[in-house]
């Protein structure tokens, strides 16, 4: 029974943490739709993590935490949007930068936080997950059966294409970036104020790497993504739960080698597996 | 829809030829400067319905810049554009397709991965949010159907052939309504049979009112198709005439501003001694079948050998597996009497031979960077371009400079991007590249394909010069005119294999015909 309840315990735990990642998955897969890698998810998601958790420790909201949280990622990506889709400067430099800036940020601001209880917390931990699983769901309907859908692909595939055809490259651009932002920012909500109802520096761990990582080998699919976050939330959880008998340090890097395994074996040779063909570049009208 | 579209059906279509009334679309005075050129200047153009109005004009003659200033794609420096009798500035794509005007550019824009159905719903925001790939569906095969377009709605771009994808681009701007549709360049893509299913399509169209702009230099294509012609050139109007009232002469007087000797000056053949030879090549296409079955051909220095064939039967594999781009399964290739089978392309251009690709922009060409660059990227390696590990940018230049100036290169620097100039211009700078190292094979694909009348017959003079100074030419090519008016050898390839090679002087277009078809033993 000892050795049940442990594996139960795992497996919930598994679920819990692959739930943020399902969350910033399924933002980064939309932004990337439309034709931009946001490399700066960990950097929104701890400045989710960290607005969360003050705005739930100032008011005993923590819903309010959560859609501040939303906002704070939103408003991070719009800069990201901004400097990439605006101003055409180089995606993935844009994108580290606003990881190590949220890094940084929430480090400096989160300092008189660290190691204070939190009272009113998300309870509903499968409530939480099962939101996940509808966005997840929604996407795919969005993606592949409404204009939408077709709007944004598009756009990622061949924005030429779109903006021959009257669409606002641009703006597609923006909000589906937006939408990654906001998603990646409530993930961070969900570890400080459900999971792990705390703040700690760096206390998104990786995480933000893990889901650019799983929206490539899920080959920008939110049903397939929904999988990778729930494998990758067990190796995480594992990390953990191992550190009794494994060295941490081993522990934690293994999330990262798995997804270097992964990468690999899904690579496809030269083709790869259908990246959107305009993933990364920017988009100038007329250009030739 | 628009009033136009619903009095389709209770109108009599216009008689051909003979549309009357006020013009449907009027440009007027429309100038659009580019950093070191002037590529429209002053152009005023009017267009009725139910007319087909070519617009004729070399290469860099400002064709494209017209239509793209008319479609919202580039904002004119001064001009404007009435459509209907009214002014309207078109800003963006989405002003045009507002005013009726639809566009089929020279290079498609569809979604390859994507379905026919999602590339045309993409353009129907009044489709409905929901599974709007279905909804359009209907509309397509109704207006395939009226216009002889015939298209697959649920097959993927990436499966079709440039010939489709050209129709869905039309179908694309006629379910979404235009009455003003603007082609450029069409036949480029297409082969000879396949363009009259564009006329055909064309004629319906204009019989529905539609008012169609033909941009081409291609002049027989204006008397078979055009009611009215514009000539372009330089920028500017040269004439707007009835199609009828000119010939070909005239055309070409307009378009080139002199006339253009159509016999090559050629002297005797000279050949002696073997250039290139294949033997008994065998090698697989892209997807693993076999493309090449046993091919031998040989060319001898001092001769041009052609290589007429219907596209896919293996000319392309052939000129892959001869410049290293490609693994021979079996069989041997020799350079000037070296062996050089299956070694890398770095190695059999060293070995004497000049490769002229059969895409231009992509292989012949790295875009980005610029004319002068591209001149030396065959021998950067080697001085005087290379002083130890370092670049002689000075030597660089100069010789570019003295390349622009001998094979007439239409740029505004040496140091303007490749990817700015016409393609006419593209490939005389391949050329450039190419022969000046003296090479002793030259292997040129479709070397004058969607090329106008003074650039084409440019390259021709280039390599019949090269030929007088031994060099052994294949030159492979759709077109059989350039074949039989260039080649001392014609060779006809089928499935993988020569059919026959025969001297030009017995190599009619019927005899060659029947090889191409492998109804000729
Ligand atoms: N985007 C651009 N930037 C700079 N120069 C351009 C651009 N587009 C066209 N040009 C130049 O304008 C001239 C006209 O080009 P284009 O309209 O493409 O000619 P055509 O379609 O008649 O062959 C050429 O000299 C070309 O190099
Ligand atoms: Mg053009």
């Amino acid at each position: 029974m000892e050795e049940g309840n442990w594996i139960l315990a795992t497996v919930i735990r598994a679920v819990a943490l692959g739930t943020p990642i399902l969350w910033g998955t399924l933002g980064e897969i939309t932004a990337e739709r439309s034709g931009v890698i946001n490399l700066g998810v960990e950097g929104m998601m701890i400045l989710g993590a960290l607005a969360a958790f003050v705005v739930a420790h100032l008011t005993g909201q923590p819903t309010a935490g959560l859609v501040v949280a939303a906002a704070v990622g939103g408003a991070a990506a719009l800069l990201h949007a901004f400097i990439s889709i605006t101003l055409r400067a180089n995606q993935y430099v844009s994108g580290l930068a606003l990881t190590m800036f949220g890094l940084g940020l929430a480090g400096l601001l989160g300092r008189g936080w660290e190691g204070r209880p939190l009272l009113d917390t998300l309870p509903e931990i499968s409530a939480l997950t099962y939101a996940g699983l509808g966005v997840a769901v929604a996407l795919w309907v969005v993606f592949y059966h409404t204009r939408w859908g077709i709007v944004l692909r598009s756009v990622g595939e061949m924005p030429a294409a779109a903006d021959a055809l009257g669409v606002n490259v641009a703006l597609v651009r923006y909000l589906a970036v937006a939408f990654g932002g906001v998603m990646a920012g409530a993930a961070g909500a969900f570890l400080s104020l459900a999971y792990r109802p705390a703040w700690t520096e760096g206390m998104t761990a990786g995480m933000g790497w893990i889901v650019i990582a799983i929206a490539i080998f899920a080959a920008w699919d939110p049903l397939r993504a929904v999988a990778g976050a729930l494998l990758f939330g067990a190796l995480f959880h594992l990390s953990f739960r191992l550190q009794a008998w494994v060295a941490p340090e081993l522990l934690k890097m293994m999330p990262f080698a798995f997804t270097i395994l992964a990468l690999a074996a899904t690579a496809g040779g030269r083709r790869g597996l259908g990246a959107p063909e305009a993933l990364g570049t920017p988009y100038v009208t007329g250009e030739r | 829809m628009n009033g136009v579209t619903a009095g389709r059906s209770s109108h009599p279509p216009p008689e051909a030829g003979a549309p009357n009334g006020a013009p449907l679309l009027a440009l007027r005075d429309i100038t659009k400067r580019f950093p070191g050129v002037l590529a429209n200047d002053r152009v005023t153009l009017e267009v009725r319905a139910g007319e087909v109005h070519a617009l004729l004009g070399e290469n860099g003659a400002g064709k494209t810049t017209l239509v793209n200033v008319l479609y919202g794609l580039y904002q004119p420096d001064a001009g404007e554009i009435v459509v209907d009798g009214r002014r309207v500035r078109i800003r963006s794509p989405r002003d045009a397709i507002a005013c009726g005007i639809g566009m089929v550019p020279q290079h498609f824009l569809l979604v390859r991965r994507h379905t026919v159905a999602e590339n045309i719903a993409l353009g129907l925001p009044q489709e409905g949010l929901l599974r709007p790939a279905r909804r359009v569906e209907r509309r397509i095969v109704e207006f395939a159907t009226r216009y002889g377009l015939t298209a697959d709605p649920g097959a993927r771009i990436w499966e079709l052939s440039p010939s489709e994808h050209q129709r869905v681009e039309i179908l694309k701007a006629l379910i979404r309504g235009a009455r003003i549709l603007v082609l450029d360049e069409p036949t480029s893509v297409l082969a000879p049979q396949e363009v009259s299913g564009l006329f055909d399509v064309l004629r319906r169209m204009k019989g529905d009112g539609h008012a169609v702009i033909f941009i081409t230099h291609k002049l027989d294509e204006v008397g078979a198709i055009a009611d009215r012609v514009t000539v372009l050139r330089r920028g500017r109007v040269v004439a707007t005439v009835p199609a009828a009232d000119v010939d070909r002469r005239a055309l070409v007087q307009m378009m080139v501003g002199r006339d253009v000797e159509s016999t090559l000056p050629r002297a005797r053949a000279a050949a002696a001694g073997e250039a290139l030879a294949a033997e008994a090549l065998e090698a697989d296409n892209d997807r693993g079948a076999p493309a090449l079955r046993g091919l031998t051909l040989a060319v001898r220095r001092g001769e041009i050998v052609g290589l007429a064939g219907i596209a896919g039967n293996g000319q392309r594999e052939l000129v892959e597996v001869l410049t290293g781009l490609r693994r021979a399964v079996r069989g041997r290739v020799r350079v000037l009497g070296r062996d050089v089978t299956n070694r890398t392309a770095a190695a059999i251009c060293d070995a004497g031979v000049a490769h002229i690709p059969e895409d231009r922009v992509h292989m012949g060409v790295v875009a980005t960077m610029t004319v002068a660059e591209n001149l030396v990227l065959r021998r950067y390696r080697h001085p005087p371009f290379a002083r130890g590990p370092l670049l002689d940018y000075d030597a660089i230049m100069r010789f570019a400079r003295e390349m622009i100036a001998a094979y007439e290169i239409a740029t505004p620097a040496a140091t303007t991007p490749v990817r700015l100039l016409s393609g006419g211009n593209i490939q005389r700078l391949i050329l450039a590249r190419e022969l000046a190292a003296r090479p002793g094979v030259i292997i040129a694909a479709h070397p004058t394909s969607g090329l106008d009348v003074s650039a084409t017959e440019h390259i021709h003079r280039l390599l019949l010069r090269r030929r007088e100074e031994g060099a052994g030419v294949l030159l492979v090519s759709e077109d059989l005119d350039e074949v039989l008016a260039l080649a001392d050898r014609v060779a006809v390839i089928f499935r993988g294999r020569i059919a026959d090679v025969l001297p030009v002087g017995d190599a009619t277009p019927e005899r060659i015909g029947l090889l191409m078809t492998g109804q000729a033993a």
